[in-house]
């Protein structure tokens, strides 16, 4: 085993540890450890993921001495290692663009504890990602959601709080159902590592027994994943949970910790349940009609928002509900384009909801669509930020959204009956994000009278300035140079199986 | 109707697990989701639990010589439970320390009254 192999490994470990000497460091240290640990995790990931690359196959680490049925393992493939470095690099931009932000809002004495949760979000997140182990999956998704619970509550006001609980509420639904999901599954398989699961349940579908509890299976631990995720009807938690926080956690809530939990389900359809055995039970179908609900429903929701911030939490609703369609069509192109707009729509909310919170800073924190006119001149790089944001999430070429409404477009093509529905709720949806998207854009351009063209309150530091602009060249990169990046998802989609 | 007597546990443990479920979601009062939580991860671990007792063998505690694996009961789930029952306390206490913050924030535990204060605040 060469060295670059252990690289995973290293990074879970380190983020674990950075948590824990966090602990007893001030805010001021706790960042650079933090920001020192996610560069870290950024390099020795692409790292990895070239080294994948390279030899063209997946490998498994087992975490223990004990071979495979018994131990524990993590596997690494070109998938994981590059949504591995892609949660790196935007947990990275977001907390520099929100820095600023934070030194205002939270208390001296609790910044380290900003910082604790973001480790801890990071080593669970690094877990999800390359676990092997079911169970093991089910313990970093509590550790994830403490770790998400935390960073809702971390401004400590009662709004902050009302907004933890209701997140706490539907995702312990939700992890409780994944768990039961689990515990059945070990009953009929007696396996809790991914791949002897699967050659369990491969045996079992041969033999046509169980057929009740694996369409059980499949249900529970679909729908635990899609609430802790915010799939339609399930979103109730997602606009408060963005809505009031600190925009640096907004961001990452957004981009990250959702996504975190639709990749394990990916994972966990492609690894362990059999993603032919969905197709042939129509489950995946149920998985579409859900996800083009919630394209329309999260939109006409949004349209209604009067809070720029709740507004965009919204959008996120619509938005996860195109990965799910992507996932329902039942096709690889339709999981690639899943996949590519997991990575697109974190690269671009993250954006927005940055921009959002330089954009109300220079309106005298206010988020209502009246104060916030002119806040673009006020602003000029929130600004310009938002804009490419929204701009990328309605889908115009040259950004990141384009290539995967292109992407959902084609892959939509070849699934028979579905293709007509696919293409109507894509345009409907998209005509739905224009209206609220421009809106927004032509509220912050408004023209006003020139006094108050004058920031009043903060300016941006040159640290966010820096942040924004990255985000905005990633966003334009995934929209120019798509092609690596959907051909990586390919191979990391077949390494899969 | 059979499978249902034979497998009783099993049974308990669903209904257990729904009751839980429908108190973490429908009641307003705090401490009562945080009870219904319990009583939802309670029926899990009883679940598990019953998944690993075989009738008729013993805890798999090596002392009497016997290394047969027939002889003992599966231990797996029994380690399942524990690393459950660790996350779900720190699960519930962390819901506490929302309760608490939240009644000295608003003097109730009810939270759609808390959401009707938060309602007043914003007019």
């Amino acid at each position: 085993m060469t060295l670059v192999q252990n690289f995973p490994f290293f990074c879970i470990i380190l983020s674990m540890f950075s948590t824990i000497i966090s602990f007893v460091l001030n805010g001021r240290a706790a960042k650079y450890v933090h920001v020192a640990m996610v560069t870290i995790v950024l390099v020795l990931s692409l790292a990895t993921l070239s080294f994948v690359w390279g030899t063209g196959e997946s490998y498994t680490f087992s975490m223990g001495h004990y071979p495979a049925p018994w131990g524990n393992e993590i596997r690494i493939g070109v998938l994981e290692t590059l949504m591995a470095a892609f949660f790196a690099l935007i947990m990275l931009l977001s907390v520099f663009g929100g820095m600023a932000h934070l030194d205002r809002e939270i208390q001296n004495s609790k910044k380290n504890l900003f910082y604790i949760l973001m480790d801890l979000l990071m080593a669970s997140l690094l877990a999800l990602v390359y676990t092997n182990g079911l169970f093991t999956a089910y313990v970093f998704i509590e550790i994830n959601t403490i770790a998400a619970c935390g960073l809702i509550m971390i401004k400590k006001q009662g709004r902050t709080y009302v907004s933890a609980v209701r997140y706490m509420v539907m995702s312990l639904v939700g992890s409780g159902l994944f768990l039961i999901g689990l515990t059945l599954l070990y009953s009929i398989t007696g396996q809790l590592l991914m791949s002897p699961a699967k050659e369990a349940l491969e045996e079992i579908i041969a033999t046509n027994s169980y057929h009740v509890p694996l369409v059980i299976i499949m249900i529970l631990i679909t729908v635990g994943l899609g609430i802790k995720s915010g799939l339609y009807p399930f979103h109730t938690w997602i606009p408060d949970a963005y809505g009031y926080t600190t925009p640096a956690a907004s961001a990452i809530l957004s981009s990250l910790v959702s996504k975190g939990y639709i990749f394990l389900l990916i994972k966990i359809f492609y690894r362990v349940l059999d993603l032919e055995s969905l197709i042939s039970n129509h489950l995946i179908n149920i998985l579409f009609v859900f996800g083009i609900i919630g394209m329309i429903m999260g939109s006409l929701d949004a349209i209604r928002q009067n809070n720029i911030r709740r507004m965009t939490a919204f959008s996120s609703v619509a938005q996860i509900g195109y990965i799910y369609m992507g996932m329902g069509i039942g096709t690889t192109a339709g999981m690639v384009a899943a996949v590519f707009h997991l990575i697109s729509h974190g690269a671009t909310k993250s954006l927005l909801f940055i921009s959002i919170s330089g954009l109300t800073e220079v309106s005298e924190d206010r988020v209502d669509f009246h104060s916030l006119r002119g806040a673009g001149f006020r602003n000029k790089i929130a600004g310009v930020a938002y804009t490419v944001g929204a701009m990328s999430m309605i889908g115009i070429p040259l950004f990141a959204g384009f290539v995967s409404k292109y992407l959902f477009a084609s892959a939509a093509m070849t699934a028979g009956h579905k293709t007509l529905v696919a293409w109507i709720v894509l345009a409907i949806s998209t005509v739905l994000n224009t209206i609220y998207f421009m809106r927004t854009v032509l509220t912050i351009y408004h023209p006003v009278p020139k006094e108050e063209r004058q920031p009043h309150g903060m300016m941006p530091s040159r640290i966010e300035t820096a942040a924004a602009i990255g985000m905005i060249a990633l966003n334009i990169g995934l929209g120019v140079a798509s092609t690596p990046v959907i051909r990586a998802i390919e191979t990391g989609l077949a390494m899969f199986g | 109707m059979g499978s249902f007597l034979t497998n009783y546990e099993e049974v308990a443990a669903v209904i257990l697990f729904v009751i839980g479920m429908s108190n973490l979601l429908l009641q307003p009062n705090l401490m009562k989701k945080i009870i219904g939580l319990d009583v939802m991860d309670a029926a899990i671990y009883l679940f598990l639990a019953s998944k690993g007792y075989i009738e008729g063998r013993t805890a798999p505690i090596y002392v009497d010589g016997i290394m047969d694996a027939e002889h003992y009961i599966n231990p797996i789930p029994a380690g399942l439970v524990l690393t459950g029952i660790v996350v779900s306390v720190s699960v519930s206490a962390l819901m506490m320390a929302l309760t608490i913050n939240l009644y000295r924030e608003y003097h109730t535990l009810n939270l759609d009254e808390i959401m009707m204060k938060i309602g007043k605040e914003e007019e």
